[in-house]
């Protein structure tokens, strides 16, 4: 079929390209990174899908504080000291000095970093004076599910580089939720800009921070393209360029692996994970994670309002099959909402086991003896906690045809998915949640809290006063026993209720090339690309 | 005469256009939603929002009314906007028309290069090997479908020899400009950046996507041509000429070829709807980011602005082509502007 001229000029394109040794200054020229999903937004403040954090939180910003990953200590970012007084209700940041917002195409700053930005941002979140407060429908979901919006009594400039946060009451994890992924700071002089030209709507669009890369263009359903930050405080960036291939297919990620076409891939599928590791070109990482998998019930929904039911659901699941099917042994079963890392984790005497008779019996007690008909939503990317929702489904509908659920598996594209969820449109969903501190009420507020089904976080749309009391009550103290026996009560509760029922925890993996160096896996929160070279 | 003609074959157009416009009109009727939302693409809008549409839509009017004011705001270039990305459906349109278009170009040259001569070669050696193995050959890729063909090329070509990137139009490390949105015109326009290699890279990933598009009009192509040329060398004058003691090469070339030619042409320009339609597989398979992929992506998310604005976009393409080849096709053969009535 092809002529010799053609086939001749295929050979010599081949050839052309493959023939120079590319040294390391040419391969620093940019690094791509196969993310799974376009970003919600450009602003960690207003989402909490993890595909959107991992892109945007630790490549274009900055926090005032993070965990360090091993010792669980908090490490000075943007605020180089902090003290907290002795009631605990005030704490004063002092800011770090020269650090310079970035220059792009829409913006250039005219002043450093100071305490005006961090009161800009955070009064964003709870202040109804702040003009941008009712930008993109005020909407915070992370802060507002674990109520730092009602927390902030206010946020005083002591000086330009000294701010201090004056709260309700002393909260213990207020520091760790300042230290996850959403609290970045954002810059003031950018805001007011846009505002004097009537563009806020641009805000959360086009980004402006203080992180290791600079904007520079996205195309939906294509790229994120990100250059280097010549400025940044930190250390030096060494790569030139950074661009994040969107890819939803996990198959076409392993696939340009292989091809060469990404340098890193996000969540490579379990079942691809030994073509992966055969090639010597490219290197598997795996790591804990903090995380869970689950499948919540619309609690507020007929039948499954009632608590028989969903134990009847729950013990008609084979989880064990789940955990070979799905995760290829590359998870832990869940034995309470919270994973076996955390250190409030207490393994649960009442998880629901495999029992089809059990279940039968629960479902005819509840006056379903013969069975109805529900829908399982199944997030259709794979993410840490569930790489295969799809599948999962699947497996759980067979289990549920043999008490007589009938199970309809909806799915929608990703960002769509999660609104609809919010919504509370479902009767059930395979869901999960990767954690962003350690901090044990990081899995609860935001999940099950009742201010959590307000922000339509909560994907059981289940609110309960003990459980919201607990919680409560466990941040109220920083003695780390007292805190651990609320989390246990807590913990006892959700299996008793099964608002949702606990799957399993997912390990974190990501392929990469093997001359990509400096990226690593931190069991919670985005990841980060600020150390990324290739060598 | 001719001017008669164009006059028809427009008259044509205009009506087509009508009943297609009228049809994408509808189709926001009978898609699932509210009428209004799927019109303009805007979901969750307030009251006061709600009434300004329902006033710049005229939708307190008839129908007709309703209609006249879709076909200005169409004309304008308002087409809605997408429900997924909130952004112009026409913007998108824009940028990713020129994508679908390039690769079909491109292939649909690499066909005619590649069919014609292959047509007149197995013609010429006509019921000898040549023939037989050309004929075979255009059997296979006549018979194979598109996406098994473009999967079998990425598996042995990408995932096997390394040979081909499998997805996108060039290396995303590259940043090229987009003026007119076909990539190579692009990388010339920015004079070469990257000092050529993009320009190689873009080529490198065109490579695979035009083989796939061009198997199946260059297997057409070839049979076309073959056909035609040994419907013109049984003709007498063609005998004639070899009565005449004219040799093989002097008979095809100056005699046989020009008349087998024409309606060579004429397919050559029906093929560009057929081409299209493969495109969109083709994107898909290939991550191409052309209307095709966009399209179908819009279909799974149910984005229906998106997918009328699309439909209107590709089918009035395919429509505009198919008389523009017709024309071009006329003004060759004077014969057939004979015919009293058109057809497309």
């Amino acid at each position: 079929m092809f002529k010799p001229l053609l086939a001749l000029s295929l050979v010599c394109l081949v050839g052309c390209l493959d023939s120079e040794e590319k040294t390391t200054e040419q391969k620093n020229q940019g690094l791509v990174y196969c993310a799974e999903a376009n970003p919600v937004s450009f602003n960690p403040q207003v989402t909490t899908t993890g595909s959107t954090i991992d892109i945007i939180a630790n490549q274009l910003y900055d926090r005032l504080l993070s965990i360090d990953p091993v010792s669980a200590e908090f490490k000075a970012e943007l605020a180089t000291d902090w003290k907290i007084s002795p009631d605990g209700k005030a704490i004063t940041f002092t800011l770090r000095k020269g650090v310079k917002f970035h220059t792009t195409k829409y913006f250039t700053p005219s002043r450093d970093f100071n305490a005006d930005d961090v009161i800009f941002t955070f009064s964003r979140l709870f202040d109804v004076y702040n003009p941008y407060h009712f930008v993109g429908e005020a909407s915070y979901p992370y802060f507002q599910s674990v109520g730092i919006d009602q927390l902030i009594r206010r946020i005083v400039r002591v000086s330009d580089y000294q701010v201090r946060f004056e709260l309700y009451n002393a909260e213990s994890s207020f520091l760790a939720n300042l230290a996850t992924d959403f609290a970045v700071v954002l810059s003031e002089e950018y805001a007011m800009q846009l505002k004097a030209r009537n563009q806020e709507n641009l805000f959360d669009q086009y980004p402006v921070g203080t992180g290791p890369y600079v904007y520079k263009e996205y195309r939906r359903d294509r790229l994120i393209r990100y250059y280097r930050n010549p400025d940044y405080w930190k250390h030096p960036v060494v790569l030139e360029q950074l661009v994040y291939d969107i890819t939803p297919n996990g198959t076409t990620r392993v696939a340009k692996m292989l091809t060469k076409e990404c340098d890193v891939t996000a969540h490579p599928s379990s079942a691809q994970l030994s073509i992966l590791s055969q090639r010597e070109d490219i290197k598997v990482q795996k790591e804990q994670n903090l995380n869970i998998g689950y499948w919540a019930f619309n609690t507020e929904r007929p039948p499954f309002d009632d608590v028989r039911v969903r134990q009847a659901l729950a013990s008609a699941i084979d989880v064990d099959k789940i955990m070979q099917a799905v995760y290829y042994g590359n998870g832990i079963k869940a034995q309470s909402l919270l994973p076996p890392a955390s250190w409030a984790f207490e393994a649960q005497k009442a998880m629901p086991e495999f029992n089809p008779a059990l279940a039968k019996t629960l479902l005819a007690e509840a006056g379903y003896k013969n069975g109805f008909d529900m829908n399982i939503w199944a997030m259709p990317v794979s993410r840490i906690y569930n790489p295969n929702a799809r599948k999962m489904a699947e497996l759980m509908q067979s289990d549920l045809r043999k008490i007589g659920v009938n199970v309809n598996i909806v799915e929608y594209e990703w960002n769509t998915f999660l609104q609809r969820i919010g919504e509370h449109r479902h009767d059930s969903v395979l869901l999960g949640w990767a954690a962003d501190t350690p901090d044990p009420d990081n899995f609860m507020s935001p999940l099950l809290s009742c201010t959590a089904t307000f922000s339509g976080k909560n994907p059981a749309n289940w609110c309960h006063p003990e459980f919201d009391l607990l919680l409560t009550q466990a941040l109220d103290t920083t003695d780390l026993e007292k805190r651990k026996q609320y989390y246990n009560q807590a913990q006892r509760i959700i299996v008793q209720e099964l608002p949702i029922l606990p799957i399993a925890h997912g390990m974190r993996f990501q392929a990469a090339s093997s001359d990509v160096k400096g990226i690593s896996l931190s069991p919670f929160g985005g990841i980060s690309l600020a150390n990324a070279r290739k060598e | 005469m001719i001017l008669d003609y164009i006059l028809r074959r427009l008259a044509l157009l205009m009506f087509m256009m009508l009943t297609l416009s009228i049809f994408t009109f509808s189709l926001s009727f009978l898609f699932p939603g509210d009428a209004l939302t799927n019109l303009s693409g805007i979901t969750n809008s307030t009251f006061s929002q709600t009434s300004a549409l329902e006033e710049r839509f005229h939708f307190t009017e008839n129908y007709i009314v309703q209609y006249f004011a879709f076909l200005e705001r169409i004309i304008q270039g308002d087409w809605g906007v997408s429900f997924a990305s909130g952004e112009s459906v026409f913007q998108h349109i824009k940028d990713l028309f020129p994508a679908t278009l390039e690769l079909s170009l491109y292939a649909l040259f690499v066909s005619v290069a590649v069919g014609v001569p292959g047509g007149i070669l197995a013609s010429a050696y006509y019921k000898r090997w040549p023939d037989k193995f050309i004929n075979s050959g255009t059997l296979i890729g006549y018979s194979m479908p598109v996406f098994w063909l473009a999967l079998l090329l990425i598996m042995v070509f990408s995932l096997q020899l390394g040979w081909f990137p499998m997805s996108g139009r060039m290396g995303l490390l590259y940043e090229i400009e987009p003026v007119t949105g076909f990539i190579l015109i692009d990388i010339m326009l920015g004079n070469f950046p990257y000092d050529g290699m993009a320009f190689l890279d873009a080529l490198h990933h065109l490579t695979l996507p035009t083989i796939v598009l061009a198997m199946y009009p260059t297997t057409v192509l070839v049979r076309f041509t073959r056909d035609s040329m040994l419907k013109v060398l049984d003709q007498s004058y063609i005998k004639t000429a070899r009565a005449k003691g004219l040799n093989r090469a002097q008979l095809i070339i100056h005699h046989a070829l020009r008349n087998a030619l024409l309606p060579v042409i004429k397919q050559i320009g029906l093929q560009f709807s057929t081409l299209i339609t493969l495109a969109m597989i083709t994107e898909v398979i290939f991550s191409w980011p052309g209307i095709g992929r966009w399209l179908i992506d819009s279909i799974y998310q149910r984005d229906y602005p998106a997918i009328q604005g699309g439909l209107l976009a590709v089918s009035m393409f395919v429509i505009l082509a198919t008389i523009i080849a017709e024309l071009t096709y006329t003004l060759f053969d004077p014969l057939s502007r004979n015919q009293a009535h058109g057809k497309v």
